[in-house]
């Protein structure tokens, strides 16, 4: 297996400091003269850009957090004017208020660059022809893995997610090698093309990307012994660009963080101290080179541990484990972020009472969503109808506000256990 | 004069029902008719008892959506025939029907009892009233069954 960019990710851990080091000190310089959010926190906790000298100064800056990116919404963040950004794309907030991260034509390269170096590690050449089953529009999924396929040079096919029986076809008549997608859907495309009679080794494809969702090793063997393939696991955010932070190589033991790019911390997520090297945390982020969303200390909420220590791919970037969780609420359902609060919303709005639960499972490989809500006597009429026009009118108001279509049962009054102390509000049945 | 019927929302799982029934044998209440109305996802029972006021009271106290509900309830000759001369009234007075239940009576065993929901149920009685039809009362219901 060959690299993208040898020289960087092959880089001895001096040079990867080095390198870190020195976009460090530019990029707090950057937000400090550009983001006058972040300099104000700065100026709260006493930090200048003269304290910043290398990475291990990192702990003295403040943190962002999804909170910041809805106080600032949508251009309280940015490093760049408007006139320079391309492209944007959109996650969900905490409330309902989305993320907007927006890209320069620099941060678009480096965000290609590094989809096209987790594409190389999956083997990927100009020979291959790579079929993108991510969504294509706000969602970063598609556009970033079609801009890394565009830079390795293979052919792209930008399908984008649903329509599985032309995803078949394309994947056959085009001899597809590489297919992208969440590895629900992965799972899926195996199940069918299974249903239609195909073994594994009459599908072209020999590797996948598969990210953006939580997946279980048992699933990875599924997936693979059903696609006849190579599955890969993929990792990011869309406040750090999208896929590709960091990536899985041969080895499939953890994803490569790209350091050159990005600085990985792992805090204690009630503390916030750092933790030492291998602890489990919640992982912290620094973009040290993107312009125009420049997030300094991003806490993601994943919590995971990173693994040093040479990698027989040959690669030196650090490596992360899968997360094992979340150190906020938010779930992540069908590759979309869903946070308890959106649904509440929705609820409030509707007329119902804050006395909901929600059941997130997955069957036949797709995640499924079912909020519970109790039935009022104020929504409830003799005409079956209406009620289920009310109902209607809920589950309307959660797929406009999440993005993903949503269930909504009707339940008798008080059959939601009340608890003492905080609700338990997310039931998920997921095995991870 | 239009009765009350009470209207119970039921959610879809196995003894939702029967623990409906259990409260209202608790406080001896006869349920006179009943009728189902189903969705995928949940239902609403819709009855007709002899103290429609204790009934809604003892199901709200035990954590039931129930609400009591003005229908329409017509006595038909339980002969072939009955129901469409009836519904000639309904259909020549333009008054819709939004669901309809029937019971019978061992008191009266020639006849048939028609419960109707309307939209507007008092402007559907004055309708109905024009056309000669005799809409019964609370007390006419209890007299039937009692």
């Amino acid at each position: 297996m060959g690299y993208f960019q040898p020289e960087i990710e092959c880089a001895s851990r001096e040079e990867i400091k080095r390198i870190q080091s020195e976009k460090l000190v530019k990029q707090v310089k950057h937000v400090w003269e550009n983001v006058p959010y972040y300099r104000k926190k700065m100026e709260e906790k006493g930090v200048t850009p003269e304290d910043i000298k290398s990475v291990d100064d990192l702990h003295k800056l403040p943190f962002l957090s999804k909170d910041d990116l809805r106080d600032a919404y949508p251009y309280g963040l940015l490093g760049k004017p408007l006139k320079e950004c391309v492209e944007m794309h959109s996650t969900s907030g905490t409330t309902g208020k989305r993320v907007v991260a927006l890209y320069t034509k620099h941060d678009l390269d480096l965000w290609h660059e590094c989809c096209a170096r987790a594409l190389v590690a999956a083997g990927a050449t100009p020979d291959d022809v790579v079929q993108v089953a991510y969504g294509y529009g706000l969602f970063t999924g598609g556009a970033g893995l079609d801009g890394g396929s565009h830079k390795v040079g293979c052919m792209t096919v930008p399908a984008s997610s649903g329509n599985t029986d032309r995803q078949i076809m394309f994947i056959n008549d085009l001899n597809a090698t590489i297919l992208c997608c969440t590895p629900s859907y992965a799972a899926y495309l195996g199940e069918r093309f299974k249903e239609l009679g195909y073994g594994p080794d009459d599908i072209p494809l020999k590797a996948g990307i598969f990210g953006a969702e939580a997946w279980s090793e048992e699933m990875r063997r599924d997936i693979e012994k059903n696609l006849g393939l190579k599955a890969y696991d993929i990792y990011g955010l869309t406040e750090l660009s999208g896929p590709g932070v960091s990536f899985e190589c041969s080895e499939q033991s953890g994803m490569h963080i790209n350091e050159d790019h990005f600085i990985a911390e792992i805090v204690d997520p009630k503390t916030l101290e750092p933790l030492p090297e291998g602890e489990q945390g919640e992982l912290v982020f620094t973009a040290v080179d993107k312009e125009a969303f420049p997030m300094v200390r991003y806490r993601t909420k994943d919590i995971c541990k990173l693994i040093r220590g040479k990698c027989s791919c040959g690669r030196t970037f650090i490596k992360m484990a899968k997360p094992m969780g979340r150190s906020d609420d938010m779930l992540i359902i069908r590759g979309v972020n869903v946070f308890p609060s959106q649904i509440e919303t929705v609820l409030l709005n509707n007329g119902y009472a804050a006395n909901y639960q929600i059941v997130v499972d997955r069957v036949n490989n797709t995640d499924t969503l079912d909020v519970q809500v109790e039935m009022t006597p104020e929504m409830f009429t003799d005409n079956v109808g209406e009620v289920e026009e009310r109902q209607k009118k809920i589950s309307d108001g959660l797929q406009s506000m999440l993005g993903i279509k949503a269930k909504v049962s009707l339940l008798a009054p008080k059959s939601i256990a009340r608890s003492e102390g905080k609700a338990v509000r997310v039931i998920d049945k997921r095995k991870i | 004069m239009s009765i009350k019927q009470i209207s119970v929302f039921l959610e879809n799982k196995p003894g939702r029902l029967k623990a409906m029934t259990g409260f209202l044998a608790e406080k001896k209440i006869d349920i006179r008719a009943i009728s189902l109305a189903e969705t995928k996802d949940f239902g609403i029972a819709r009855l007709i008892v002899d103290d429609a006021f204790s009934a809604v009271n003892t199901l709200k106290e035990n954590d039931f959506i129930a609400s009591l509900t003005s229908v329409l309830a017509i006595e038909i000759p339980d002969e072939a025939g009955g129901l469409d001369k009836l519904l000639t009234a309904f259909a020549d007075t333009g008054v819709n029907i939004e669901y309809m239940y029937a019971f019978t009576s061992n008191k009266k065993a020639d006849h048939a009892y028609m419960i109707f929901r309307v939209a507007d149920t008092k402007a559907a009685e004055a309708k109905l009233i024009g056309k000669g039809i005799k809409i019964l009362d609370q007390e006419d219901i209890a007299a039937i069954i009692e």
